[in-house]
């Protein structure tokens, strides 16, 4: 568990030790090999009933409904599935973290990531028997990227091979997890509705650490840009830090990459998820619609030739678009932030999301050859053009060339400004990591 | 005359570090965090800093306060449009959103007596203010503990000096330290933070060395004369050479001595609120060869000259330093004496004094003795042609006038 070669390290935690709000943030010392995963779940509300859907009124299930068992399980598991995979694919990163403060921070990204998925497994343990228990088991045995055993969704078998993917990860893909969670949330299952609100309120720590890891970074490239009065990319990477629009690169990939993980646009399993009252939308409850979406429609993109179109399909069916479109709000927002740092360092560039359509590999945009504005492509042009907006190898060669490890309290890698604050109010010199 | 503006706390969100999680609306208990596509903000009238939003925010964005005028906070409407946090105030300057909150309220109720905050002398020291806070106190070193109230008086004093070796911790007379008693409460919580004045000059106890004293009261019964023990008080009082203390602090940036030749000071005092005055007066016995002028006026109550602090120390110092009139309330055969019966005898020179826009009032002592010296003041000012209300608004307008009770 945790960064490489760390099981004698002390690390400055947040831990649960009860749902209560000065329970689940205990701030303290823990070596890996002690931290202890506990159970959560948010108290029960009484007399919860499910919110949308078919059984949209009845009371919610404290035990799992038979006529949905296997559909649930397999949601849970898929869930499960991707817990453990970041911590898989961020092991080796603490051999070139760029702060005592940022290699505490993987290690709680990898604690709590840990205990989600123990809460998954506890799920299939406790409600669903033997086939609960091998799946559990199996889920276990999955690793990250493993030729023979991967991990389910594609985005959880990418290599994380630098800081400045972690921090896009955590920032895009932990994103797609809050999505999901907040989804199962609305569960009308309610011991996964109650996990996962649980597992939200931790789910936030990650989207920090990447949110502000990149801002930080774009931070430091803007003040050297500024002071040095450079801005040719290849004049900004001579002083050490990482150009803009190579930060751009990245989040073109992890974007589109993680945009894959919602699903197909049109979807009948999202449409039966959602009518068997399993797995709602996000903040179904403040949403002011019949909650059974029998009558109404979605738009969704579709490829039209040489023309992206708008269709209207039945809601039910593009539930999953709908998320995706809810995840791409908050990420704009996210986007617009990091552009307030460039703008308030004087410097003329803006970061800016790709198409929805840019780079997919799942759905209706899957082989389809999309420019980031929108255009479609040939395969010619697309092979010509896309070292330009997807992080190639040199890119990651160059990143991968400034992670040298700072661990000395106080001290922060060239490339990347330190935190506005320190964790839990403490001092940025705080020893956030001890060594033993 | 107009009251002067009560400032209060006002929780807000910093825009700049919020990544927009919702985690604090969820945890508020009472629908106090609210949000549009911009930002989250915090709703000021309904607020009551419970403080459980804070230790579940990932980023610290929630940890942050401003001082403003209790009746015009920042609206909601002003902060959705924030990109960043309005620029921290004077008085927020020194910290006060890091401030833990015993210290910020008991702050609050020892000064509600002088008629809400006032500025320091114009002429006082630029004070440091909350160098050390509850996550991070200074560890201090007893370095002598000594009764100062005769044995056999019912009342137990100690002037405790506290080392703090290589650790920085610089006061000024008329700041407190907070005091963490070892060891938690009935409930298993840590203990409160106790506040105590600073009985040494800025330059320490002990000239040139690291060090501070403190004046502490045993606490042997509450208000009411129920035996209680006082955790923090019996703690110190009992300290021995070179046990070690958790201080945080430094508190206090407005109860300070002024500094240009010239300037004089008068200073009312009871028990243990002897401690500032000790610290100013030392200051300037200190500079006495410096000639820089401005009289020093002392009114000193206690109810036996046993039970009086420092009396030993005080009956030394020379009558053309000090003017200093002590007032008993219990001596034997002898009518009861307050310091506002001295006030009036004296009241000539008082009034003189508090017409004298170079000499600054300090008051300090139990809660409520504030009144009464008010009230020698005006009739003080009454036999002498002053309007005491007027002169109060002006002591107050020219931050002539400092209270601490508590």
């Amino acid at each position: 568990m945790g960064p490489e070669e760390s099981t004698k390290f002390e690390a400055y935690l947040r831990t649960a030790i009860s749902v209560d709000p000065k329970g689940w943030a205990h701030f303290d010392y823990v070596k890996m090999p002690e931290y202890r995963w506990g159970i959560f779940l948010t108290p029960a509300e009484a007399d919860r009933r499910i919110n949308f859907g078919a059984h949209k009124g009845e009371p919610a299930w404290q035990e799992v409904p038979g006529e949905y068992r296997s559909t649930l399980r397999r949601i849970i598991v898929t869930q499960g599935d991707t817990e453990p995979a970041s911590v898989e694919q961020q092991r080796h990163l603490g051999l070139t973290c760029p702060s005592l403060y940022d290699l505490r921070n993987i290690f709680q990204v990898n604690v709590e990531e840990g205990r989600h998925l123990w809460a998954m497994v506890y799920l299939l343990h406790a409600h669903f028997g033997r086939d609960g228990r091998e799946e559990a088991e199996a889920l276990l045995e999955r690793r990250s990227g493993d030729a023979d055993n991967p991990r389910i969704l594609g985005a959880f078998n990418e290599r994380t091979p630098d800081w400045l993917s972690f921090f896009m990860f955590t920032f895009l893909t932990d994103r797609d997890g809050k999505y999901q969670l907040a989804a199962l949330a609305e569960s009308g299952f309610d011991p996964l509705s109650r996990t996962c609100r649980f597992m939200l309120t931790e789910e936030a720590h990650h989207l920090f650490v990447g949110e502000s890891g990149i801002s930080r970074a774009i931070q430091r490239t803007c003040e050297v840009m500024k002071t040095r009065k450079v801005d040719d990319p290849a004049e900004v990477r001579a002083l050490g830090v990482i150009d803009l629009p190579t930060i751009q690169r990245y989040l073109n990939f992890h974007y589109s990459v993680t945009l894959d993980l919602y699903g197909s646009e049109v979807s009948s399993n999202a449409a039966c998820f959602y009518t068997t009252g399993l797995k709602g939308r996000f903040e179904e409850t403040k949403l002011g619609d019949d909650h059974r979406l029998a009558n109404d429609e979605y738009p969704v993109l579709d490829l039209a030739g040489e023309r992206i179109v708008t269709k209207h399909v039945p809601a039910l069916t593009a539930l999953n678009e709908r998320l995706r479109d809810d995840y791409i709000r908050d990420v704009e927002a996210g986007i617009g932030r990091w552009n307030k740092v460039v703008e308030k360092a004087g410097i003329d560039f803006r970061f800016k999301l790709p198409h929805k359509a840019f780079n997919r590999r799942i759905g209706t945009f899957a082989g389809a050859h999309i420019s980031p504005d929108g255009r479609v492509l040939s395969e010619a042009e697309w092979t010509h053009m896309h070292t330009q907006w997807l992080a190639t190898e040199s890119d990651r060669e160059f990143v991968a060339s400034l992670m040298g490890r700072v661990a000395e309290p106080g001290k922060f890698a060239n490339w990347i400004a330190p935190p506005a604050r320190g964790i839990n109010n403490q001092p940025l010199d705080f020893e956030y990591v001890r060594f033993n | 005359m107009s009251a002067p503006t009560e400032l209060v706390r006002q929780h807000l969100i910093d825009p700049e570090i919020c990544i927009r999680c919702n985690t604090c609306e969820e945890t508020c208990p009472i629908d106090a965090i609210t949000h549009d596509s911009r930002n989250y903000v915090v709703k000021f009238e309904v607020c009551e800093g419970c403080n459980q939003c804070i230790s579940p925010c990932p980023t610290g964005a929630i940890d942050s306060w401003r001082r403003v005028a209790k009746d015009k906070p920042y609206t909601l409407e002003e902060q959705f449009g924030w990109d960043e946090l309005p620029p921290q105030t004077e008085v927020d300057a020194g910290g006060v959103e890091d401030m833990p909150e015993d210290v910020v309220r008991i702050t609050a109720e020892a000064t509600a007596g002088q008629g809400g905050t006032v500025a320091p002398p114009w002429s006082a020291a630029h004070p440091y203010i909350n160098l050390y806070g509850l996550a991070r106190p200074a560890v201090a070193t007893c370095s002598g503990n000594f009764r100062i109230t005769a044995d056999d008086a019912p009342s137990e004093m100690h002037h405790i000096v506290l080392d703090f070796g290589n650790t920085a911790f610089p006061v000024l007379e008329g700041q407190s330290i907070g005091v963490i008693p070892p060891g938690e409460d009935a409930n298993g919580k840590p203990h409160h933070v106790r506040l105590y004045s600073v009985a040494s000059p800025r330059n320490g106890e002990r000239p040139g060395y690291n060090n501070l004293s403190i004046t502490v009261k045993r606490v042997t019964e509450d208000r009411e004369g129920k035996p209680v023990r006082g955790v923090a008080s019996n703690f110190l009082c009992d300290l021995k050479k070179g046990d070690q203390v958790k201080v945080v602090g430094p508190y206090g940036a407005t109860f300070l001595m002024p500094n240009h030749p010239g300037s004089s000071i008068m200073m009312i005092c009871t028990g243990t609120g002897s401690a500032p005055m000790r610290a100013m007066t030392e200051r300037r016995r200190r500079r006495i060869a410096l000639k820089e002028g401005g009289d020093l006026m002392l009114f000193f109550g206690a109810r036996t000259p046993g039970e009086l602090p420092y009396f030993g120390p005080l009956m030394k110092l020379p009558k053309e330093f000090i003017d200093m009139n002590l007032a008993f309330s219990r001596l034997p055969e002898k009518p009861k004496q307050y310091v506002q019966d001295l006030i009036r005898a004296r009241g000539d020179k008082v009034a003189r004094m508090l017409a004298d826009e170079n000499c600054y009032i300090y008051i300090c002592g139990l809660k409520g003795m504030e009144k009464g010296v008010e009230q020698a003041f005006a009739d003080a000012c009454r036999a002498n042609g002053l309007d005491w209300e007027t002169l109060l608004a002006q002591l107050r307008a020219q931050s002539r006038y400092h209270v601490e009770t508590y």
